[in-house]
């Protein structure tokens, strides 16, 4: 038996990880699932610790930086990226 | 010099300002629909591209579905609110989903990493046909367009709490700013969709372009501060309606425009001097 790694993002409210996914997505390597853009309006989980009960190991914190002289106020990215994986056999 | 009843008001600014678009259902008549379908198959003009940087004016003159359609008084009537007069063209497209697509395009914002504020380019989504859910629409995320991003860099994003797509009937437009993070969605159906876009740049200052009778509205405000779920409560929230707050100066010309004191508290510079007794 091989295996393939699933990754599920979620975007928290807070870089606490029981607060609330604002966004996510999902890449399943086992190519049993295709998602895309806009595919569901409910999150997966309500949030890392929900996932993290259902066997999902976290693999990324996101960093936390000071902002950049004159970006303070600036918004850009989703500050609170989280990645999380199973592996699955296949 | 467009009849004051067919501009935005300021309510409609301050939602614009805030969500980063306005929606018009079934605003274009049914015969211009036709006529626009029609120019689709037909394409007496160009499906895409055209002539960068002449005035709209002299675009579609004669053509009896999308010249029509931007000769409607209500359509011109929220350029002008928007835009101003004499927009400069800058590009359109006809976007074509064929039947049984059953991939969605990735989130981006168009163009280029665009850091204005004084101003923003006008683009808009029109729908000559009914869109259902299963036909796709183009899905946008409301409150996205004042951050900072580079078109496709957004692509690892799939959904969003409050992503909204256009579902409509024939003759909806969606107005957005140039900012706007969006995506065609999949068309599951056995008929292809069409979306006409278009991105009009503006040649005058975009200040109170609108009928500004209601500037004062006390709800305007709590227009400015809503908050769209996709990027949480307490944090970067607040950031989002420092954005706004910028904004909705920049739009009325009023620099001492704020709402819940976000700014107010960080521009006060007390000058004086106590002296010492």
């Amino acid at each position: 038996m091989a295996l393939r790694q699933q990754i599920l993002i979620l975007y928290l409210s807070t870089s606490d990880l029981a607060s609330n996914v604002c966004a996510w997505s999902i890449y399943d390597g086992t190519g049993k699932e295709t998602h895309t853009s806009g595919d569901s309006d409910k999150p997966p989980y309500g949030s890392v610790l929900e996932a993290m009960k259902d066997g999902w190991r976290v693999i990324q914190l996101p960093q936390q930086f000071p902002a950049y002289p004159g970006m303070e106020y600036t918004t850009s990215f989703l500050k609170f990226e989280f990645a999380l994986e199973k592996l699955v056999e296949v | 010099m467009t009849d004051k009843k067919y501009l935005l008001t300021s309510k409609q600014m301050a939602a614009f300002a805030a969500d980063g678009y306005l929606r018009f259902d079934a605003l274009v008549p049914d015969a211009i629909n036709r006529a626009t379908l029609k120019e689709y198959d037909e394409k007496p003009w160009p499906h895409g591209g055209g002539y960068v940087g002449t005035p709209l004016s002299k675009q579609w003159v004669g053509s009896p579905g999308i010249g029509a359609m931007l000769k409607l008084p209500q359509v011109a009537g929220i350029i002008d609110s928007l835009v101003g007069p004499e927009p400069r063209y800058d590009h359109h497209q006809v976007h074509i989903v064929p039947p049984k697509s059953p991939h969605g395009q990735i989130w981006h914002a168009d163009a280029i990493i665009d850091t204005r504020l004084e101003h923003f380019d006008l683009q808009f989504f029109y729908f000559a046909h009914d869109t259902p859910r299963e036909m796709g629409g183009t899905m946008i995320l409301p409150g996205s367009h004042l951050r900072r991003v580079n078109e496709t860099d957004i692509a690892r994003y799939q959904n969003f709490l409050g992503q909204l797509p256009s579902t409509c009937k024939a003759g909806t437009i969606v107005f957005v700013h140039h900012g706007i993070w969006h995506c065609a969605q999949p068309n599951l159906t056995d008929n292809t969709r069409y979306m006409f876009k278009l991105r009009l740049n503006p040649t005058v200052k975009q200040v109170r372009l609108w009928n500004t009778d209601d500037i004062n509205d006390s709800d305007i405000p709590r227009i400015l501060g809503r908050n769209h779920g996709w990027y949480g409560w307490g944090g970067e929230d607040r950031l989002e309606v420092v954005q706004r707050i910028k904004f909705w100066r920049a739009l009325t010309g009023d620099d001492k425009f704020d709402t819940d004191y976000w700014l107010g508290r960080l521009e006060n510079d007390p000058q004086r001097v106590l002296q010492p007794a």
